[in-house]
């Protein structure tokens, strides 16, 4: 498969406009986040701040929509517009939220438990489409606010509350099932690499289309295997090693890679294909979101359809 | 006054075009002026199977398919064994007389064998034109309407098709002319052309009246039709339509649509329905105004697809879990759900809740005749406390700048209706959350769970509606005020309700009157409960089996009906199953009765 060439792998570091009014604390939320201390889902709440503040976003401008489970309080202490929905549902309440408003940015984020599992469907077909969405996934490999039970990324073998004699289940890889899905961008990121996670996420967030960053988001309290000292000696970062995203079969090779080494960075992205929102013309005649829109029809349009009727 | 009343009745399988030969019809007695109702028994097959259409119409008022066939045409030998047993004296039976066996009808009867194979040449599938070409002719009709409709059906397929099902036509038109007898009346024109619309184009075109700017759904018979209507429309009215991966899908984007500020809807069916239930919770808690349609179908689970029913009415009463205000609206006929939409979706906006509409397959896969000047798309639109950023820009906002906590989304109001500011409006930023929140939006689920607020927030929330009940017309009695009996029904069943009590009247000497309910929540719970208390015998007639709004009519008044009419074999009622149901409650036989279809379909 072929892509539009991507010479440079990393997005730029530096930001797209000058923040005037704009400084980090902007994006600091009411609320001090309740997690565990020491858990992987803080890098990610400021690196996603930082990543806002360097594009210059202004905090009414992007609208971060969740799920449910411990990382889906994020919307909570970050200062944009948030929505915090139903378990498993923060992609298709987004995709609404996106088309009714599609000058808005919109950031979706949300645990592996609540995206790969009970909103798997909804993650396939939101990846098909292409809405131009950032999907930030806090994978911890556990469900953390159930107090630990076994998640569809859990390794084969492990115990959990749920799985006392070890998982005899297969995980999602939710790398290469995001390539052949339809997702255009697709990454990995770890928690413990925050200013990498930085990097991606603003990818992330410029690029156009569907975008998943799943973050290696260590539950220190329930999850005893995967944790901060197991993942820093395997995690590699791709854009060290001269990968190349545009190159599909690479992308799938390296998305499967796990064990001593385990790849993190950008692993697959392609811009020949228009999003979502993109191949509406309803959104592209002018008139501003659909959310903003004056009401009703002319004398002429409602003429037409009685007349179909007679 | 009618001075004609008549019905059409086709029967055969799918596939063979039944459709669109009642289509014809119907759009033929439309343009006469006629009043007219439609109903298509129909099964969950593409090709094969049993379909029976009835077209009823007449120069009076038509509310239901009524309880006779005039003319009927058996386009098979399974439609035929299955009908004609049912045809009276007066009525004609006009079939291809090569090919079907009629057996013996009853007394008065008229069998009209057509030469098909000579009056359609070679086109196999024409028999139902030729014999549209026969109805008209014995009904007094010209032909040229049938001709001018004939060429808009075919116009796509081209001059030839369309000529060559004109000469069909004409065929069948001129041998009914010379061989059969014609009724004792001529179909008469009306002063006003009508135009006809099924309950689903209804729905969908109310939609468009109350500026809906996205529609989501995932099909589901019977109410597929909104999709295909919407979606059809969608670029030339400004419309986003989705197919979403299933109902819990739709719903969920129906809300991040609504959150965004647009008028946001979706219809489904009773399955699609209790997917969504869980989201129609959500749009109660985080106070984002919706519409979803169930249209009924005989359930449960995948239940009778392409029969009717009135069984949902306890799902959508108690749809997702916790207490929460919502709307429930059941309109009575393909106008009243054109109607009831813009009204309902600017009571959503004004309580900020989602308002869940009861329709059924009768109504919203019939097809009505309605005055195309009661079809105003001119509505009255009130969006209560929507705050949007026209007019309301970055500076001249009154609230102003970032971190700004003045704005609160859940103000605790009086009237518990707070101002809400949709993504995008400078300096109102909060978040929309289902875990309970204080005024800011901010949770108090997990750290900062307190009761005093969550008594709060709960009764702000439940405040809302106590304004409601004043926004809403009232159920009235319809018919005599000292009546034997109250007939009591909701959503779909009004009209055939008020043509069974006209008989009660006029052919059986029973005095009846009617009480139609059509907003159940709110309900009208004094004036309802002021006019039965004054009834001397209240009946309750609904589609399903337990008396779903029996026993939600006394959990809201504490009134007991003395009876029952209850019919859920997956067919509407006919008038006579009601009168002939009354008749039998009045004699003291039953205190609740379940008439019987009597033609298998």
């Amino acid at each position: 498969m072929s892509t539009a060439v991507e010479t440079a792998p990393l997005p730029p570091a530096t930001p797209t406009v000058v923040p005037g009014e704009l400084s980090k604390d902007t994006y600091k939320g009411k609320i001090h986040p309740d997690w565990c201390p020491g858990c992987g889902d803080f890098s990610v709440l400021s690196a996603l701040q930082t990543a806002l503040f360097e594009l210059g976003l202004k905090p009414h401008q992007v609208l971060v929509v969740s799920g449910i489970g411990c990382s889906s309080n994020l919307p909570g202490f970050i200062n944009t517009y948030g929505m915090h929905t139903l378990h498993g549902r923060s992609l298709a309440v987004a995709t609404g939220a996106k088309l009714g408003n599609h000058e808005l940015k919109v950031i979706c984020t949300g645990g592996d438990g609540d995206g790969y599992g009970i909103g798997g469907n909804h993650f396939v077909h939101t990846m098909r489409r292409n809405v131009d969405l950032t999907y930030i996934v806090m994978d911890n490999q556990i469900y953390g606010l159930t107090t630990g039970q076994v998640s569809p990324t859990s390794v084969k073998g492990m115990k959990t509350k749920s799985t006392p004699h070890g998982s005899v289940e297969n995980p999602i890889n939710p790398i290469p099932m995001a390539i052949v899905g339809g997702a255009t961008y697709v990454a990995r990121a770890f928690s413990g690499k925050q200013k990498h996670l930085v990097e991606i996420l603003k990818g992330a967030i410029q690029h156009k289309g569907f975008a998943l960053v799943d973050v290696f988001s260590p539950c220190v309290t329930y999850n005893k295997d995967n944790t901060y000292q197991w993942f820093n000696p395997r995690v590699k970062i791709l854009e060290e090693q001269g990968h190349d995203p545009s190159n599909f079969n690479k992308a799938i090779e390296r998305g499967y890679q796990w064990g001593e080494e385990i790849p993190i960075g950008l692993f697959w992205k392609r811009t020949d294909l228009p999003s979502l929102e993109d191949q509406e013309p309803v959104l592209h005649d002018g008139d501003g979101p659909l959310g903003y829109r004056k009401l009703g029809i002319t004398k002429e349009q409602s003429d037409a359809l009685i007349k179909e009727l007679l | 006054m009618a001075t004609v009343d008549f019905a059409v009745g086709i029967g055969g399988e799918n596939g063979q075009g039944i459709a669109s030969t009642g289509d014809i019809l119907a759009r033929i007695f439309a343009r006469r002026g006629l009043n007219l109702n439609a109903y298509n028994a129909y099964q969950s097959i593409i090709r094969g199977g049993h379909t029976f259409l009835t077209i009823r119409a007449s120069d009076g008022p038509v509310r239901s398919m009524g309880d006779k066939v005039d003319v009927l045409i058996p386009l098979n030998q399974d439609s035929m064994d299955r009908h004609l047993r049912l045809m009276k004296a007066g009525s004609c039976v006009l079939y291809d007389g090569d090919k079907l066996k009629p057996g013996t009808p009853a007394a008065g009867v008229q069998l009209c064998p057509m030469p098909m194979k000579d009056l359609v040449k070679a086109n196999k599938l024409a028999a139902n034109t030729a014999a549209l070409g026969a109805t008209l002719q014995m009904l007094g009709i010209e032909s040229e309407p049938l001709e001018a409709v004939i060429a808009r059906q075919f116009k796509k397929k081209g001059d030839a098709v369309v000529a060559e099902n004109v000469g069909i036509a004409r065929a069948g038109y001129d041998y009914a002319a010379k061989s059969f007898k014609s009724f004792p009346f001529k179909v008469p024109t009306c002063p006003k052309p009508q135009a006809i619309v099924t309950g689903n184009q209804a729905t969908a075109m109310g939609g468009v009246a109350a500026g809906v700017k996205f529609y989501a759904a995932y099909p589901m018979s019977p109410s597929t039709g909104v999709l295909m209507w919407m979606a059809q429309h969608a670029r030339q009215l400004g419309i986003m339509v989705r197919q979403v991966e299933d109902e819990i899908g739709v719903m969920n984007m129906v809300i991040g649509a609504g959150h965004t500020g647009c008028r946001a809807m979706c219809a489904t069916s009773g399955g699609g329905f209790a997917l969504m239930s869980e989201a129609i919770g959500m749009a109660g808690m985080i106070e984002t105004p919706v519409v979803c349609v169930d249209v009924q179908r005989a359930g449960p689970a995948t239940g009778v697809p392409t029969k009717t029913e009135q069984g949902d009415l306890w799902q959508v009463l108690g749809a997702g879990q916790g207490d929460y205000p919502r709307l429930i609206v059941a309109p009575s006929s393909q106008l009243d759900l054109f109607t009831t939409i813009p009204e309902l979706f600017n009571l959503c906006d004004k309580y900020q809740c989602p308002g869940l509409v009861l329709a059924d397959l009768l109504i919203s896969e019939g097809t009505a005749s309605v005055d195309p000047a009661d079809l105003n798309f001119n509505v009255k639109i009130d969006r209560g406390e929507l705050i949007l950023p026209n007019g309301n820009g970055e500076t001249e906002n009154p609230f102003g700048g970032y971190n700004d906590n003045a704005y609160l989304r859940y103000k605790n109001t009086e009237s518990g209706i707070s101002p809400r500011a949709v993504p995008g409006v400078p300096g109102h930023i909060h978040i929309a959350a289902t875990d309970e929140h204080d005024e800011d939006g901010t949770l108090i689920s997990d750290e900062f769970t307190n009761p005093t607020k969550r008594r709060m927030m709960v009764e702000k929330r439940a405040r809302k509606m106590q304004s409601a009940l004043a926004q809403i017309v009232p159920p009235k009695v319809v018919g005599p005020e000292n009546a034997q009996v109250t007939l009591v029904g909701w959503g779909s069943t009004e009209g055939v309700i008020r043509e069974a009590v006209e008989k009660l009247a006029g052919e059986e000497g029973v005095v009846a009157n009617q009480l139609h309910i059509k907003w159940v929540v709110p309900f009208h719970t004094e004036e309802v409960t002021r006019i039965l208390s004054r009834s001397k015998r209240v009946i309750i007639v609904e589609n399903n089996y337990s008396g779903q709004f029996a026993r939600y009519l006394r959990s809201e008044t504490g009134f007991a009906a003395h009876g029952h009419i209850r019919k859920y074999d997956g067919e509407p009622f006919m008038p006579h199953h009601i009168v002939n149901a009354v008749k039998e409650q009045l004699a003291g036989k039953e205190q609740i009765s379940a008439p019987v279809h009597e033609v298998i379909v």
